[in-house]
């Protein structure tokens, strides 16, 4: 049994795969009567987690969550039943998604062909500029730099971890935790993670300091792909600009490590290693509210 | 390529490309499929006007992430700059708006070249890594439409900047038609051709 945090975000749900992997291929059931707040990460995470402990054990595991209706019809809002079947045996009663209009920015989608990637760009066009304008202070032109941010971050999905992922989003008031709004991408794939999909044509030259970090740093911060085309690697480094003009957040956390872009308001390494294996790749970006002083 | 051949640029509707020759019902210029799909149509149809000076439309596109952007723009300009070229050709995007600056500027860095680019208000714009005597030329060069060959020396008496101008001509950006003795604008050999 695997006991789910009160709180489950990008940090927090780091715990669940060291208890997967120590499931070793027995039957999971994730307690998740204690939860009271789940974000994109903590959702596509908990996909994540299940889908590993479905694949080693051969039957999905048992998803338990609280009899309070506040999480689970959150859980539903953001369509995660939907993503979740043949995932999870849930064994709460799920609530029906409501037919009207969503408040969510970005439902759990599945990324597995470049059509997902149009529909998840066609979605947010429609239902991000109130919020990046409105919520975040954004200018109104910031709406297309954010679907290339979604853009880029769903290919790299399809091109580099050649499995299927999931990506949302969806704003918060981080009343207490910033004390300004924010908006949340999270993307994961269980595929080949950065350190398998840059192995053949970079580990030689690294030799024996080849792993997880090596390869997280060599595309994260130099740009480097498994593409012989130069055109190639420019995705996560264009996000990266942009994160950071609007001076926010973005991690990836990858086979045992994660490497971030850490702003001035946020406490967090920007190096992690040693952590419990991931096998994929997840990608979490945090934008915060703009402030006066702010560029 | 001689000179009359400027008369019947062409056109190419890239909002229409992505929404009727790829036969899909995407709005936006993303991901490297579609874009590889985009630059193979542009490319089949450049090939088959046989013109050599080609309008690169996006006055449809509000999108186009980075992917597109090394497809549409990079990997197009470099097709035609190439030696194996299909054949000679002169690119000039236009109706690109502010929000593609971005990911268009990015490309051409990364591959090193240059494009000219006309905005929604209709002002012609060099975009790419350039020196600044290339600048120099190509917006002395843009303001006058057309230099003869006669009146280089006074326009441009330092020697640096002849040079920059032969760079201009080899990089596509400007236009030496052979056997006519002068250097022209891309923008004025668009014309007033819509």
């Amino acid at each position: 049994m695997i006991d789910l945090p009160a709180s489950l975000d990008f940090q927090t749900h780091d715990g669940l795969f060291r208890e997967v992997e120590e499931a070793a291929g027995e039957k999971i059931l994730f307690d998740g009567r204690h939860l009271r707040w789940v974000g994109p990460n903590g959702m596509v995470g908990l996909l994540a987690a299940g889908t590993v402990g479905r694949d080693r054990s051969g039957e999905p595991p048992i998803l338990e969550l609280s009899g309070a209706d506040d999480v689970r019809s959150y859980l539903s809002r953001m369509g995660f039943f939907q993503a979740a079947e043949g995932v999870f045996t849930v064994s709460t009663p799920v609530p029906r998604r409501s037919s009207g209009q969503s408040d969510v920015l970005l439902e759990i989608t599945p990324i597995t062909t470049n059509s997902d990637v149009h529909h998840v760009v066609d979605r947010v066009q429609k239902r991000a500029g109130a919020i990046l304008s409105n919520t975040l202070g954004y200018p109104p032109t910031s709406v297309v730099q954010f679907s290339v941010i979604l853009s880029e971050v769903c290919q790299n999905v399809l091109e580099h971890a050649e499995a299927p992922g999931w990506v949302a989003a969806q704003s918060y008031n981080w009343v207490n935790r910033l004390g300004r709004h924010v908006v949340i991408i999270s993307v994961a794939d269980l595929g080949r993670g950065f350190r398998g999909s840059l192995s053949d044509e970079h580990s030689a030259r690294f030799a024996d300091r080849w792993g997880d970090v090596t390869a997280l740093e060599a595309a994260f911060i130099h740009g480097l792909t498994r593409f012989p085309d130069s055109g190639r690697g420019q995705g996560i480094q264009q996000i990266r600009k942009q994160v950071r003009r609007w001076d926010g957040l973005i991690s990836i956390r990858s086979g045992t490590a994660r490497i971030a872009d850490v702003p001035e308001w946020f406490d967090a390494p920007p190096l992690e290693e040693g952590l419990s294996d991931f096998p994929g790749t997840q990608i979490n970006i945090v934008l915060p509210e703009r402030v006066n002083d702010d560029a | 390529m001689t000179p009359e051949r400027w008369m019947e640029p062409i056109s190419i509707d890239v909002g229409r490309v992505l929404r009727g020759s790829l036969g899909s019902l995407y709005s936006h210029l993303v991901t490297r499929p579609t874009g590889r799909a985009v630059r193979l149509a542009i490319e089949e149809q450049v090939a088959s006007s046989q013109t050599a000076l080609s309008f690169i439309d996006l006055s449809d596109v509000t999108v186009m992430d980075f992917s597109c952007a090394d497809e549409i723009v990079a990997k197009l300009l470099m097709r035609f700059l190439n030696e194996d070229r299909p054949m000679d050709a002169l690119f000039v995007f236009r109706g690109v708006r502010p929000s593609l600056h971005e990911p268009i500027q990015a490309v051409l860095e990364r591959q090193e070249l240059l494009a000219v680019t006309q905005g929604t208000d209709g002002f012609c714009e060099l975009m790419g890594p350039r020196s600044d005597e290339e600048e120099y030329v190509w917006t002395m060069l843009e303001g006058r439409g057309r230099i003869a060959e006669a009146e280089v020396s006074e326009v441009f008496p330092g020697s640096h900047h002849r040079d920059a101008l032969d760079e201009l001509i080899l990089r596509r950006v400007a236009f030496a038609p052979p056997g006519e003795r002068s250097y022209h604008a891309l923008s004025m050999l668009a014309g007033g051709t819509s």
